[in-house]
């Protein structure tokens, strides 16, 4: 068994506007060196396949065709064996 | 084909305005319609799909990214890619785009606010069978109702949907003018609504269903409707 934690965020190209919003809270309680918020998501699975290459595959799978859409978002993820 | 045209209306967990769109179809434009469950895979011989507002699935993941996986979107994605015709609106729109049916993605509106009220839209283009009863001038009073209304698409397919007419609805003021303070969500070159490349596909934020009716405060939304019935009237003729 493996689990895979996956990130996802909003192409650097796109605004986020929901960071901003953040970085705005972030500097109002003084905290004037925080820079450049970017919100995301994380989804962890666990995967019943027989080698780590295999897990691989379906999260990338999983990913591209639903996880994240790939006109905004960009997705990394990472695989430990359980 | 009968003399009325008929509207099929997808149903999806969480869709809120399937009724309005059924009751502007049916009983305000007098034409046929059917409600269509997600879980069918029949179009029930519908000649236009209507892909209506709410919050399929909870908009959880995305707007429209599981809704796009229910089994009746397979048909849908078929009947659209055969030429039928299917209109997204709001969360409709949102779907289209996850489907890959419609170019762009719906992001989040700039003010992160969900926006509720009426604005103004004029058309794109007259020369769609979606707004062929409108004149270019025409601006239009109708609602919307979204969080993520705020269309994006990468620099070239953006340029694609210039180049090739297919930008069905733009935010304008009152008076028509396209402007930054019109644009209630962010969207690039105040786009509303969009249309497919081969026209037979549009998907917009405004709820043209919401405003069919005086009671209603608006009547601007029966155009788009009626220029759908009337493409098929004239193509039979």
């Amino acid at each position: 068994m493996f689990q895979s934690t996956i990130t996802i965020k909003l192409r650097p190209s796109i605004l986020d506007v929901q960071g901003k919003a953040v970085e705005h809270g972030i500097h109002t309680l003084g905290m004037k060196e925080v820079q450049n918020i970017r919100i995301g998501k994380s989804i962890q699975m666990v995967i019943d396949a027989s080698s780590e290459a295999d897990a691989k595959r379906i999260t990338e799978e999983a990913c591209k065709k639903l996880l994240a859409n790939p006109v905004m978002e960009d997705f990394s993820y990472s695989i430990q064996k359980i | 084909m009968s003399s009325k045209v008929k509207f099929g209306v997808v149903v999806f967990p969480g869709s809120n305005c399937d009724h309005d769109a059924y009751h502007a179809a049916k009983h305000v434009l007098h034409q046929e319609a059917e409600f269509l469950w997600h879980k069918e895979t029949d179009l029930k011989k519908s000649d236009v799909i209507i892909l209506p507002g709410g919050f399929s699935y909870g908009d959880y993941l995305r707007t429209g990214a599981i809704a796009r996986f229910s089994p009746i979107m397979n048909e849908v994605i078929k009947f659209a890619k055969n030429g039928g015709v299917v209109i997204g609106i709001c969360n409709g729109f949102q779907i289209l785009c996850e489907s890959g049916l419609l170019p762009g993605v719906l992001l989040r509106n700039q003010s992160l606010l969900f926006s509720c009220k009426h604005i103004y839209v004029r058309a794109g283009t007259t020369n769609s069978r979606f707004t062929s009863e409108l004149q270019a001038n025409d601006v239009l009073r109708i609602p919307i109702a979204h969080g993520e209304g705020n269309f994006f698409a990468e620099k070239e397919t953006l340029q694609e949907i210039e180049d090739n007419g297919q930008v069905a609805f733009r935010y304008c003021d009152e008076s028509g003018s396209v402007t930054d303070a019109s644009n209630p969500n962010g969207s690039l070159n105040n786009i509303a609504g969009i249309m497919n490349k081969t026209g037979n596909v549009m998907g917009l934020m405004p709820h043209p269903e919401r405003a069919c009716e005086e009671d209603l405060g608006s009547v601007d939304g029966k155009k788009i409707f009626e220029s759908i019935i009337n493409s098929f009237v004239l193509q039979t003729v």
